[in-house]
């Protein structure tokens, strides 16, 4: 069980008392109607997946109720920092050395 | 005396407390202290189990955790039998019943031994080889029929209880700042270590006895007194401090992400009559800021020819078994191995008058200070020497001695009798948890072993599992883990005392893989994993059939799989598959060391949640007036919704007829308080529903309502409900009853991440109405009289109509909004209200001669009406155009969630699968829901479905059966003739618009 | 390549087991292959098996990072069954199982396929409805499939608590009698030992690390921890690791990589004649002709590939199972562990093309794969061989995500296994 910490309470809480909510930072098109059904399909469906550093949404969910977004390391699991929702992501590059452990 | 191996006195056992207890039937007496494994012992008993796969006699190999042999049944009272148990970890208590397993008729005469005699047919994955004919009977026939079944028949361990498990179990999470898994010397003193720097500790021991390795130590002296007092001492100092918790029959059995590690503790096992309000055991679940782990290390076996004789055990085993339980395992004893602790244990037995036949180290040139005290006390040591063979059917009575030459080779040198053989491949850390953990694990050649190397967790290993050898090191390591915890735990460690020991025993040495013996190929079996039959052969069988990764080979032979997961075996695998492939021991590489460390009960692991907790049941406020009027219940979702109202007599059909045709001709009422409601409240209230529905609410004006469809970005319905304008900025939002969650989830994610700059706030309010819908011509009669602050009038508060009053004295939210296409009302009262403003209401409705009406009934006169249930009409693949409710959408809009994606092309094609309604051509015919619908009547296999029935009811109105279907182009085959294909013929049915009472709605606006 | 008989086992018996030969061939690396299958788990050893067996390909290389069949071949519950809902799927599954129905003679490997039939347990009236339409659409599609009401159920697997005493009491079942288990190891072992004898090069810890493409753009090489592979066709088969192939090619994939967990009891006598699955409550479970009963757990909530879940997702599962089957509470969980499982936004797989030229994938199966090993690599091979995808792989294409044809059994029947 992840050990999460919420940007908004300012705490760390089991995962338990949060849902993951999916890759972070991909922007719905602000006119849907104006992209092609590739880019719409690529917002809709494509993720990056990647093994190693994945910015992502996760939402205190029986807590503050509020989104935010994690830095995790998808081979270790290990949350290397959290960040509310809206905030720019942050240098992933930043991050590789500690993750690497 | 309890038993004639019994020595007559010191352990930690208690002659003067005999316990009786049986095994296969015969009553033996151990003593307080016992385990089942050192009472039959006591008793002389070697022989307790068979092989898996050869029947081969076995007995005791070890005196703990990783026995492989000694699996046994417990047989308590009211259904609790529990197989596979280690004799060596059951405690003894009074009365307590076993039996052995995996044979028949009786452990001494096992049929299945005959299959010792075929072995050689029996190799490793023999069974991939074979059982794939005769052909002519057809591929499978045999092996289905035949083969497979002998198979299961002939495999398993023991029998699985037949009745349900009366004990019940705990769960218990628990949070410290160190966790010391094991209370050895090393885990004692990290936890002394911790626990005087303040910490909240927790200490815990799979043993009954705290102490490990030193409840068998009788030479080493620490800080002047024995180590059973030095235990006794310390256990007083933690026990002391409130802020330490000991546990011991506490297994640590998985480590987790972020330091969460599992436990399990057995509470009542080894007592005689447990408290039955006690659970049998309980999980922890601990999130601990720093761990030490302090696992010990685990003795290897020796692989010779015929190694796993009754009789035959590990020379550490034997030790304990004689120290700490006061049980010789014989009268005369032969010490084999290439670890200096067959010398201590040689050296223990002579001092209880065992007779050492004689010591035979594997290695050349010994050196250990221990050789020199065997052979003062008279014992024979060679060296360079091994056994070759050994002989007895159910017990050893001799063993064949080899010499080893420089070549490698062995000699053999004949036969010596003993009655039982210790061995000692030396000692193995116990590196699993720390490997849970993700660390990384170091081959240490001068150690022969992988010891912890990096961590990745806040993990500290101390002791023998982190490759420390004396006694001093173990202790002073284990103090030093401890501080280090205590100080990344962030507290003060206290400058600590240091401890002295003297007179411990140095143990050196050890090997890994077979040992030399003259027949090689030969049909004598050296067997490496003992529970699963694997011998040395097998392996080197793998390898020669291209089986090279350390995983293939398990996997192919089974070493490691069986219940003690390879803890003797493991090693020695590697060994031979080192020599086999003839490359360096750690480039074959490690299995993974999986959670958990041992076996753990099922009913532990699900603690509390059974019956009625294994999932919350959620009630409505007028639940309770349902059951006391004899509602039948369906499970919706979490929730209990009331189906139907039985009255006497009446079937489910019987009573659901009456409660339509009493809302289509009176009144009914239904509770619908389990329909999700969301008040979204704000200045962009509005603006928000707008973008988040199909429908515009911009231009709903206050006081009204309307039906609102929500989609998913893909594109296809996922929820649907009426939504009613209060205020200016204040909706409130109702949602079906298994989408209310996730509609309030979703919502949340548009406003909070896509719309953070709208200014609105959501509130579930599920819970916070009880909704009664009265439904019905005369529901505007029943509930006239109760309603205060609104007119109920035809023109004042037409269909679709919402006003905030008081309903019996009651601040309510009253709909005009009607499921079931007749006049009808909606009021939500505050939910502790509920069952009383019900009660009333029902007084009203009764005045009418109307009725309840259950979730089924409302189901039979939506479906009449053509209104559509989400995941029923729909199931993630239907859009608003399929159902027919392009009118819905908001023409306006140049977006709302999912709306892009109606336009890609395979969401406008003419074929899609449309919602109709169907007619049987013969009207009693009552189609299934789910039947499939095609064009032609003859069904042939392969035939194209254009569709499914989705709804289907009998309707009392209507006089005939109704149904609702997605059809592929449906829209345009109304009047077509189509067949629903059943095992008993086709059924003829007319595609028809899906509404069939009362299209025009004008009961609606009664 | 030794025949495998009983005859031979008889001989070697005598021989002291001295004539066994290899499985397979465990070869260096050629400079170039006309196929490099990426992936040595079930599917992949199917894909290169039936590519040399069926299309005459022999120059097939099959790459893998680890050791052939370490993957979800080798961790999953071996659940067997074809009753799905859509046509589409109908029509792979059901390919797969016809496949399986033959495969250890077609092997000559006994690959122990033990049709012993998979339940799937109702406890609403809402699964009522789902697998009552899942019977009626297998029967049109000539796929058994038969609805169990309750006592029916309980005969066919006695040890199932039928009682209305719990907290979501069983309905009914839906039961596909030719659903069963087949023994996970043999089947990749089976398809490396029958590749390998046809000339295919399995490859083992050889770790793809890119792919190169020529200025056209083409698939032209991969490189690898043991030197370059020249190919002008290569196939993704490498389940939860896929996005990280088809990233090196610059291919974004619609797949999210989850953990998933199974356990297995320790081993008891047989209770469990058949195959148990309840999507409701989530408890899959089975007896393996060990004894073990196998448990399959549902996945963890977020993407990872890490191997090893949450404690809390198994005893979920075993919650389940304890109420379903109340006479193994006492049983103990022996071993667990995780594997990863690429999940595509409908729960079914992508075959076939991807946007770059001679680049080939065949991923998505999600936490169902297994099920599918034969039939997925023999039209996969159809799909490589040939230009155009075999006529059963061909709506499992990429461009659905783009057109919206999706092939959503998730949303159908929220059945994934």
């Amino acid at each position: 069980m992840l050990l999460i910490r919420c940007p908004h309470c300012e705490m760390e809480r089991p995962e338990i008392e949060f849902r993951y909510a999916g890759e972070a930072h991909i922007v719905r098109p602000p006119d849907p109607a104006a992209v092609s059904d590739e880019a719409w399909a690529d917002y809709l469906y494509m993720r990056a997946n990647p093994k190693g550093l994945h910015a992502e949404r996760w939402r205190h969910i029986h807590g503050c109720g509020r989104f935010f977004n994690a830095v995790r390391h998808t081979v270790t699991d290990k949350i290397l920092k959290t960040y509310k929702a809206g905030e720019p992501k942050p240098d992933l590059g930043a991050f590789a050395t500690s993750a690497d452990r | 005396m309890s038993g004639p191996f019994r020595t007559p006195s010191g352990g930690r056992i208690d002659r003067a407390a005999p316990l009786s207890f049986t095994f296969d039937g015969a009553r033996y007496v151990g003593v307080a202290g016992d385990t089942l494994a050192s009472a039959l012992l006591a008793n002389g008993v070697h022989l307790v189990g068979r092989s898996i796969k050869y029947h081969r006699p076995r007995g005791i190999l070890s005196a703990g955790a990783e026995e492989p042999n000694a699996l046994v049944t417990v047989i308590r009272d009211g259904g609790r039998v529990t197989p596979n148990l280690r004799a060596t970890q059951i405690e003894l208590y009074d009365g307590l019943v076993t039996v052995s397993q995996n044979r028949w008729p009786s452990l001494h005469h096992d049929v299945g031994a005959i299959a010792g005699c075929f072995s050689p047919l029996f190799p490793a994955g023999f069974y991939y080889k074979t059982f794939m004919g005769p052909r002519w009977l057809g591929s499978n026939w045999a092996w289905t029929r035949v083969y497979e079944p002998l198979i299961r028949r002939a495999a398993g361990l023991g029998r699985a209880p037949t009745s349900p498990d009366p004990d019940h179990y705990a769960s218990r999470y628990a949070h410290c700042d160190v966790l010391v898994v094991g209370s050895g010397p090393a885990g004692l003193c990290a936890a002394l270590a911790a626990a005087q720097a303040g910490g909240r500790v927790i200490l815990c021991d799979e043993q009954s006895e705290m102490g490990g390795s030193l409840l068998s130590e009788t030479t080493a002296i620490v800080d002047g007194k024995s180590a059973l007092d030095w235990i006794a001492d310390k256990i007083d100092l933690l026990s002391s401090q409130d802020r330490v918790t000991l546990l011991p029959r506490t297994q640590a059995f998985g480590y987790f992400h972020d330091n969460f590690i599992a436990l399990a503790e057995r509470v009542t096992d080894h007592l005689a009559n447990p408290d039955p309000a006690s659970p049998r055991e309980r999980l922890w679940q601990v999130f601990a800021k720093q761990v030490v782990l302090a696992t010990g290390a685990i003795e290897r076996p020796l692989m010779f020819p015929d190694n796993d004789r009754p009789g035959i055990m590990l020379a550490g085993a034997a030790h304990t078994y004689l120290e700490r339980y006061g049980a010789k395992p014989g009268h005369r004893a032969a010490l084999v191995g290439s670890h200096d602790t067959i010398y201590r244990a040689a050296l223990a037995l002579a001092r209880q008058d065992v007779v050492i036949a004689g010591i035979f180290d594997n290695r050349s040139h010994p050196d250990s200070d221990l050789i020199p005290l065997a052979r003062e006390a008279g014992i024979t040591v060679t060296t360079g020497a091994t056994i070759i063979g050994t002989s007895g059917r159910l017990r050893l009575s001799k063993v064949r001695l080899g010499v080893l030459s420089d070549d490698g080779s062995a000699r053999d040198a004949g036969d010596l009798a003993c009655d039982h053989l210790l061995m000692s491949g030396g000692w193995t850390p116990s590196v699993h948890l720390f490997s849970q953990s993700r660390g990384k694990l170091a081959w240490h050649p001068d150690k022969q072993a992988f010891l912890p190397a990096r961590s990745h967790a806040r993990v500290w290993s101390a002791g023998t599992c982190a490759g420390d050898n004396e006694l001093s090191e173990v202790i002073e390591n284990g103090f030093a883990a401890g501080e280090n915890a205590a100080r990344a735990a962030g507290l003060m460690a206290r400058p600590r005392v240091a401890v002295a020991v003297e007179n411990a025993q140095t143990l050196n040495g050890g090997s890994l893989g077979e040992l030399p013996h003259p027949n090689r190929h030969s049909r004598k079996m050296a067997f490496v994993d003992f529970q699963n039959d694997v011998t040395s052969e097998d392996l080197k069988l793998a390898v020669r059939e291209g089986f090279q990764s350390i995983e293939h080979v398990k996997r192919y032979t089974t070493t490691g799989m069986a219940t003690d997961q390879g803890k003797t075996s493991n090693m020695n695998a590697l060994g031979i598959m080192s020599s086999q492939l003839n490359i360096p021991l750690p480039d074959v590489g490690l299995t993974t060391f999986r959670a958990p460390y041992t076996p753990v009960t099922f009913g532990t692991l699900a603690a509390h949640s059974r019956g009625d907790l294994f999932d919350p049941i959620r009630r409505t406020p007028i639940d309770s007036w349902a059951q006391d009027n004899g509602a039948v219940f369906e499970d919706a979702g979490p929730w209990k919704r009331a189906r139907y109202f039985p009255k006497a007599g009446e079937d489910m059909h019987a009573a659901v007829r009456r409660e339509c045709r009493i809302v289509r001709s009176a009144v009914g009422v239904l509770d619908a308080s389990t329909f999700g409601k969301i008040e979204v409240v704000g200045p962009d209230a509005s603006e928000f529903l707008k973008r988040l529905y199909v429908n515009d609410f911009r231009n709903l004006e206050i006081g009204q309502c309307r039906y609102g469809v929500l989609l998913n970005e893909a594109g296809f319905v996922i929820d649907d409900g009426v939504i009613g304008r209060l205020a200016e900025s204040t909706f409130h939002v109702t949602t079906t009853t298994g989408g209310a969650a996730r509609v309030l989830h979703l919502m949340e994610d548009y406003l909070q991440t896509e719309f953070p700059d709208l200014a609105c706030w959501l509130t579930s309010t599920t819970e916070h109405w009880a909704v009664i819908a009265v439904q019905g011509p005369k529901s505007r009669d029943a509930l006239a009289p109760l309603v205060e602050g609104i007119d109920l009038g035809k023109a004042s508060f037409p269909h679709m109509s919402l006003a905030e009053g008081k309903v019996a004295g009651v601040p309510a939210r009253v709909f005009r909004v009607s499921f079931t296409g007749e006049l009808g009302f909606e009021v939500n009262v505050p939910a502790d209200y509920g069952r009383s403003v019900w009660e009333l209401i029902w007084q009203e409705v009764c005045l009418y001669d109307g009725c309840a009406y259950g979730t089924e009934a409302m189901h039979v006169l939506r479906a009449e009406k053509g209104f559509v249930i989400v995941g029923q009409e729909t199931d993630g693949t239907v859009t608003v155009g399929d159902l027919g409710f392009g009118w819905a959408v908001g023409k306006q809009k140049q977006d709302f969630v999912g709306k892009r994606s109606l336009s890609r092309s395979d969401m406008i094609k003419a074929d899609r699968h449309q919602l109709v309604g169907l007619q049987t051509v013969d009207p009693k015919i009552v189609l299934e829901e789910g039947a499939q619908i095609t064009i032609e009547s003859s069904s042939t296999a392969g035939a194209a479905a254009l569709g499914h029935v989705t709804s289907s009811y009998w309707s009392d109105a209507l006089g005939r059966s109704i149904a609702l279907a997605l059809v592929s182009g449906g829209r345009k085959r109304r009047g077509e003739r189509l067949h629903v294909p059943m095992p008993g013929g086709a059924i003829e049915v007319v595609v028809t618009a899906p509404v069939f009472y009362d299209p025009k709605g004008e009961r609606l606006g009664g | 390549m030794t025949q495998f008989s009983f005859l031979n086992l008889v001989r070697e018996a005598f021989g002291g087991q001295r004539g066994w030969r290899e499985q397979w061939r465990s070869p260096a690396p050629q400079a170039a292959y006309e196929v490099v299958i990426i992936g040595a788990g079930g599917h992949g050893l199917a894909t290169a098996y039936y590519l040399a067996k069926e299309h005459g390909v022999r120059r097939v290389a099959v790459l893998e990072k680890g050791w052939l069949g370490g993957g979800n071949t080798g961790r999953n519950t071996t659940i067997i069954r074809s009753n799905y809902l859509w046509k589409e799927s109908e029509a792979i599954y059901e390919h797969a199982l016809k496949l399986w129905e033959t495969l250890s003679r077609e092997l000559n490997y006994n690959v122990m396929y033990s049709p012993r039939g998979v339940m799937m347990l109702a406890h609403n009236v809402h699964d009522v409805q789902v697998f009552k339409r899942h019977v009626h659409a297998n029967r049109l599609a000539g796929i058994d499939n038969e609805w169990l009401t309750l006592e029916q159920a309980k005969e066919f697997c006695p040890i199932l608590n039928i009682s209305g005493d719990i907290r979501y009491p069983i309905l009914g079942a839906a039961l596909q009698r030719r659903g069963g288990t087949a023994r996970h190891d043999a089947v990749a072992w089976a398809y490396a030992r029958g590749a390998s004898a046809l000339g295919v090069d399995i490859i083992q810890n050889c770790e793809v690390t890119a792919i190169r493409r020529n200025v056209a753009g083409a698939v032209e090489a991969v490189e690898t921890t043991r030197g370059t592979i020249r190919t002008r066709k290569v196939g993704v088969v490498a389940a939860g690791h896929t996005s990280v192939i088809l990233a090196m090619a610059g291919v974004r994939m619609p797949l999210e990589s989850y953990p998933l967990q199974a356990l297995v009891s320790e081993p008891v006598k047989p209770i469990m004649p058949c195959v148990v699955m309840s999507n409701t409550i989530h408890a899959y479970m089975s007896q393996s002709d060990k004894g073990e009963l196998v448990i399959g757990a549902g996945t963890d909530a977020y993407i990872s590939y890490s191997q090893t879940g949450g404690l809390h997702i198994t005893t979920h599962t075993l919650d389940a199972v304890c109420e379903l089957f109340p006479v193994v509470r006492r049983l103990r969980m022996l071993r667990n562990w995780g594997g990863i499982v690429d999940v595509t936004p409908d729960r079914s797989p992508i075959i076939g093309k991807t946007p770059v030229e001679g680049l080939y994938v065949n991923c998505g199966w999600g936490t169902g794969g297994f099920k599918a090993t034969p039939g997925s690599g023999h039209v996969f091979a159809a799909s490589m061989a040939g230009d155009d995808p075999h006529p059963i792989a061909a709506p499992f294409s990429l461009e659905r995500f783009t057109t919206g044809r999706l092939i959503d059994e998730a949303a159908a029947a929220a059945v994934a296994h």
